[in-house]
């Protein structure tokens, strides 16, 4: 017995949009969207009427007016004829070094931290937890500001560098800390220095094939080639041998005691270092957390039955604990390294150039274009979350487990 | 069930605050307070007290041009803003006027469509050494590291400053005075550069004051005043005539001990009359009570006795009248005439 | 063989009284030897922390032990540190928090008034009580709901009639629910849930509330929020920020995990928007823009747009934490919900949400954590929080100069805080984590 259940024909009618449930989705999307683009409609006219009464239409011309200030610390040239787009510019690098920095080095000090507090050590595990809640608990705003302030106070003043002074530069006088900043010797690229550098680069390039092929062996026929130290003899000794071939291209120039200042070298300024320093190690306690929770994580088995293959712990850690815990460990450190370079922006606590403070700082100041200055900041802020996020996206699918 | 308190909140700011209409005076007359921009802490010019009372020299201004409109210099909302939130609190009618040590230039006063009601303070950017350096003039100050005080246009006038010598520095920029502060002390700039007026009250407070020494040089014209939204003139006169009322007062010899008494009789001088309101009623042109100068001058004295009693020679501040003394002593403070 | 055993001289007949174990297997010793120094990288780590330990309280200690609590200024607190100690002693100046407390935690509120801020953190304390622990009746969440209008009033004060008035705009909404939906359906009634009480709001709330308050004069006296400041600000902010953002972060968080394509790609966008951009220009968005896209002429005060901000940034957070909170729950639980027939709505409300949310509770606290801490970014907008009242308490004359108490003092606050609120949301996700097994 066959019971054809063919949905009675019916004409389309008007109640179905509310009563229906497979048109009723339909009905409330395009509500919704009515009522969002409604009020999208209703802000830009509101901030149209506004901004027409104040005189103040929006307008980026001012971008390309000269800027008038100048930047303390800038990775390309710039000077106060430059232009408001370029100071821009000089704020946005400056934000993605820190934030680069930071994440590589709250990485190191989260890593280190989550696992030593993990350690049977009771004074390092204790100190650690110290550490984590200490500056998990406290705004970053105060750790910046206290960081800066040490180690402005804890460092000496380049006066102290003179004849008869206090301080004096560290290895073979060719680093200098000061409270200004670190002063290290700087590379001075001369002619054929190209080549060497592209050497270099390839070398690096063929100690990774070398590592590959070690890790092929291990897997297919289990002998263990040593990996570290060919790599690493790899990567340098024919950028050594060039670099001697060609005559010593590259030199160095060495932070020396000049007028107010060290001159030549580089500068790495306080207020970078500080910020750095201070959102590693904010950013390193969230990181220990998840470290942390991420070895917790690996059952205890997984351990035990390596030791009882005899892997070493070292060797137990690298190849049985890590690369589970990775996985627990990956989504939410992305989030944290989204994290940290939001909260790079608070660099106008110390004074560091980043874009908040050229773009949102001084120009906002200075031109009064404030909606266009933030509308700017916003949207280089959330390109660069959103391209980290899809980044890390992609590399924690291909961590994922890969389920049979 | 928790979007009571936001709502609950809106309908209260929005009942608060119904229409900022085109006439300010009778919007600060309908609330009964005037709404006062201030720096968020400045020795001398703004800061609170222990309890919460703000005061200073720019407060003083405040409170004068409260005691004119209200009769009470204590009907005054003290609003604290920042270099970069100042100039928008002001357009948006957040504040009714902004006395917060700001330098009267061009663009503000037409692009930025404000209105300067004078010059309450005659400053100029200057720098601070310590004295061990063994500079003597800005000119030596070559690859020097400079903290500056951001937000403020001190950072265009360095520019400008060590650009016309052909010389080099390295600019340190801090939020606020009192980090700058503690970062000049530790050495980590050989220079600090602000207003003049602003390197004399931090200078006043270190503990070695004799240590540090400012240099002869300002590099820079930086007149400070009040400041009102650009198109309400009403409004402009009032905190203009205000001030001048005040310089007028230290001018004619009227102080806050000797107010009352001028102003309960006519006096011989017609002006004193016209500004306390013992003769004609300048007050009513301005839609104000015919005492308003009595009130402003009650509130916090005459011109003079405001600078000696906030930033003067007697106070930690220290600093001399200079350019800020009346033009009959030498100085700038010069007050259009009551008539 | 037992007989040449028996014979052999020298096998012990007696047991030997127990000896005691070597002095490096035991007590002390033996802890010390197994976790501190049990390789040589545990020796050096070992002594690089006792090293680092002793170096930060050895300039420390002498800094807090000598701390002069009693002076009037900064010139006073160093002449008595000259008198008593030398004038290169270091010691620490805290009289400035003897005289400036009040000002750190309350800002400028009356001083007669500070009862009410005390009092809103006690009932606030005891008003989240019923939400966090099951045991208690189910009634008392009454109370919990009334708690957000008592601390409307008592915190800013004025009439009790507004606030009542604001209360009942509620009650009617509630009302229309529960009267439209047998009448019209679930949509008549949420247009009249949310149109009725705004136009009551709008048009009936504000001269019905003068005319009671001309009958039945109660209030308190009116604190604008301009004289909120100190900790009492940052507080304010992180709980009215939190607490407004739990329905509109449920919302979202349902949105995002809807099927509605439309629905879905708002809200992700929403979110993604929202974290994309740090708090502090989201900030500066509301101290510098937000008027701008009013009806021209309003114009509402700025602790006010703060919070309307600080609502919309941890909303897009709470929503990740709800979502983690659905994602959770067994997938069961929601085809259990579908095939008991149950509509959408009421699959959220009576099965899914209870569940999600009392998983995402610690989530929840979390973030209110991270908010509060966030707090700190309003001084860059002029709103004097403890971080924007060193700068103020710092620009009087008395106190120019001072650093370290300051912010030492802060800091400690803000651990106090922060550590115990995370103490009990581990305390809490261990209590679930019991409850699940």
């Amino acid at each position: 017995m066959t019971i054809s259940i063919d949905p009675p024909k019916q004409s389309f009618r008007l109640s179905q949009l509310i009563y229906d449930t497979r048109y009723r989705s339909i009905t409330i999307q395009v509500v919704t969207l009515c009522l969002v683009a409604l009020g999208i409609i209703w802000l830009g006219y509101n901030a149209s009427v506004n901004l027409t009464a104040l005189g103040l239409e929006p307008n980026f011309s001012f971008l390309w007016n000269r800027a008038g200030y100048d930047i303390n610390q800038t990775l390309i040239p710039y000077n106060n004829s430059d232009t408001h787009a370029r100071a821009a510019l000089i704020g946005i690098l400056n934000t993605l070094l820190v934030a680069g920095l930071g994440c590589v080095t709250a990485t190191l000090i989260g890593v280190i931290a989550g696992v030593l507090r993990l350690s049977k050590n009771w004074v390092v595990a204790k100190l650690m937890t110290v550490y984590v809640e200490g500056f998990r608990n406290v705004p970053l705003l105060l750790w910046i500001i206290l960081i800066y302030a040490v180690m402005t106070e804890g460092t000496p003043s380049p006066r102290d560098f003179r004849e008869g002074g206090t301080a004096s530069m560290w290895l073979d006088s060719t680093v200098a800390v000061t409270n200004r900043g670190l002063y290290i010797p700087a590379p001075v690229w001369g002619p054929n220095s190209g080549f060497v550098v592209a050497v270099f680069i390839l070398s690096i390039i063929g100690a990774l094939f070398y590592r590959r092929y070690a890790r092929k062996v291990l897997f297919d026929t289990g002998r263990l080639l040593p990996m570290v130290w060919p790599a690493l003899l790899i990567a340098i000794i024919p950028a050594v041998l060039v670099f001697f071939i060609l005559g010593r291209p590259i030199g160095l120039s060495y932070p020396e005691l000049g007028g107010f200042n060290f001159a030549g070298g580089l500068q790495i300024s306080n207020p970078l270092i500080a910020l750095w320093v201070a959102l590693s190690l904010y950013t390193g306690a969230f990181i220990a957390e998840i470290v942390r929770a991420g070895i917790l994580a690996v059952s205890k088995g997984q351990s035990e039955a390596a030791f009882a293959l005899g892997l070493r712990p070292n060797r137990t850690m690298s190849l049985v604990i890590l690369p589970q815990a990775m996985r627990v460990i990956i989504p939410p450190l992305i989030s944290q390294y989204l994290n940290l370079t939001k909260n790079s922006s608070l660099a106008i606590a110390v004074g560091y150039a980043d874009v908040r403070a050229t773009l949102g700082g001084i120009t906002l100041n200075q031109t009064g274009r404030a909606l266009e200055c933030m509308l700017l900041i916003g949207l280089f802020y959330l390109a660069i979350s959103l391209l980290i996020s899809g980044v890390m996206n992609i590399y924690n699918n291909s961590m994922k487990l890969k389920e049979r | 069930m928790n979007k009571t308190l936001f709502l609950g909140a809106l309908t209260v700011a929005s009942i608060a605050a119904a229409a900022s209409s085109a006439a300010t005076l009778d919007d600060v007359k309908a609330r009964g307070k005037l709404n006062c921009g201030v720096t968020t802490g400045l020795p001398g010019f703004a800061a609170p007290d222990a309890n919460g009372v703000w005061e200073g020299f720019d407060v003083a201004f405040c409170r004068a041009v409260a005691a004119a409109i209200f009769g009470d210099p204590t009907a005054v909302e003290f609003v604290p803003t920042t270099g970069e939130t100042r100039f928008t609190a002001l357009q948006s009618g957040e504040i009714d006027m902004l006395a917060r040590n700001t330098t009267w230039t061009f663009s503000r006063d037409t692009d930025l469509k404000f209105d300067f009601t004078g010059v309450n303070y005659y400053d100029g950017q200057g720098f601070m050494v310590p004295k061990s350096l063994g500079v003597s003039s800005a000119k030596d100050l070559d690859g020097a590291t400079v903290c500056i005080q951001t937000g403020t246009t001190t950072e265009l006038n360095l520019a400008d400053f060590f650009r016309s010598n052909n010389i080099s520095y390295q600019p340190v920029p801090i939020q606020t005075n009192a980090e700058a502060q503690q970062q000049y002390l530790a050495g980590a700039c050989d220079v600090y550069t602000t207003d003049a007026s602003g390197l004399a009250a931090t200078r006043a407070t270190f503990e070695a004051p004799a240590d540090h020494i400012i240099l002869p040089e300002i590099i820079s014209k930086e007149p400070l005043g009040p400041l009102v939204r650009h198109g309400d003139n009403a409004w402009g006169d009032i905190v203009m005539w205000t001030q001048n009322a005040l310089v007028s007062a230290e001018e004619l010899g009227i102080t806050s001990a000797n107010v009352e008494e001028m102003a309960s009789a006519p006096t011989n001088n017609p002006e004193i009359n016209r500004i306390l309101g013992t003769e004609g009623d300048l007050g009513a042109m301005m839609g104000l009570s015919k005492d308003w100068g009595k009130n402003a001058i009650l509130a916090g004295g005459n011109y003079g006795e405001i600078f000696e009693k906030n930033i003067g020679e007697n106070t930690p501040i220290g600093l001399a009248r200079g350019l800020n003394a009346l033009w009959t002593e030498g100085g700038l403070q010069y007050s259009p005439p009551f008539r | 063989m037992s007989d040449i055993h028996a014979q052999t001289a020298y096998v012990r007949t007696a047991m030997l009284p127990q000896a005691a174990p070597p002095v490096r297997e035991t007590g002390a010793v033996k802890w010390v030897r197994e976790n501190l120094f049990s390789s040589w990288l545990n020796i050096i780590l070992t002594l690089a922390s006792i090293w680092f330990v002793w170096t930060v309280v050895s300039h420390l200690f002498p800094w807090f032990y000598n701390s002069i609590w009693r002076a009037k200024s900064l010139t006073e607190c160093r002449a008595i540190r000259d008198a008593t100690l030398g004038p290169d002693a270091s010691a620490a100046c805290f009289a400035v928090i003897t005289d400036r407390w009040k000002q750190l935690l309350f800002g400028f509120y009356p001083s007669s008034e500070y009862w009410r801020p005390t009092l809103s953190l006690v009932l606030l304390v005891v008003g989240i009580l019923p939400m966090l622990f099951t045991t208690l009746p189910r009634k008392l969440l009454w109370g919990t709901l009334a708690l957000p209008f008592v601390l409307f009033f008592l915190l800013w004060g004025g009439s009790i009639w507004t606030t009542v008035m604001v209360a009942a705009g509620f009650v009617l909404g509630f009302a229309a629910i529960k009267i439209l939906t047998p009448i019209g359906g679930a949509i008549l009634a949420a247009i009249g849930a949310v149109l009725i009480p705004i136009l009551f709001w709008i048009y009936a709330a504000g001269p019905l509330a003068e005319s009671l308050h001309s009958i039945l004069p109660i209030g308190l006296e009116f604190v604008q929020s301009k004289d909120f400041g100190g900790f009492m600000v940052s507080t304010v902010i992180g709980v009215a920020g939190i607490a407004l953002s739990l329905p509109l972060g449920i919302v979202l968080a349902l949105g995002r995990k809807s099927d509605l394509f439309i629905v879905n790609k708002l809200s992700t966008a929403f979110i993604e928007i929202i974290r994309g951009v740090p708090l502090i220009v989201w900030l500066f968005t509301a101290s510098l823009l937000l008027n701008y896209f009013l009806p021209p002429g309003t114009n509402f005060d700025l602790l006010l747009r703060v919070i309307i901000m600080v609502t919309l940034f941890s909303a897009a957070y709470i929503a990740e934490v709800v979502r983690g909170g659905l994602a959770a729950l067994p997938k069961g639980q929601y085809e259990g919900a579908d095939s008991l027939g149950l509509s959408y709505w009421q699959s959220m409300q009576l099965i899914v949400l209870p569940q999600a949310l009392k998983i995402s509770i610690p989530g929840i606290v979390n973030s209110f954590i991270g908010l509060f801490k966030d707090t700190t970014l309003v001084v860059f907008i002029g709103i004097l929080d403890p971080i924007g009242l060193t700068n103020s308490i710092r620009a009087s004359t008395d106190w120019n100069g001072i650093y370290w108490e300051l912010y030492v003092f802060i800091g400690l606050m803000f651990f106090i805080f922060c550590f115990s609120m995370g103490r009990y949301s581990l305390y809490l996700e261990k209590k679930l984590q019991r409850e699940h097994r």
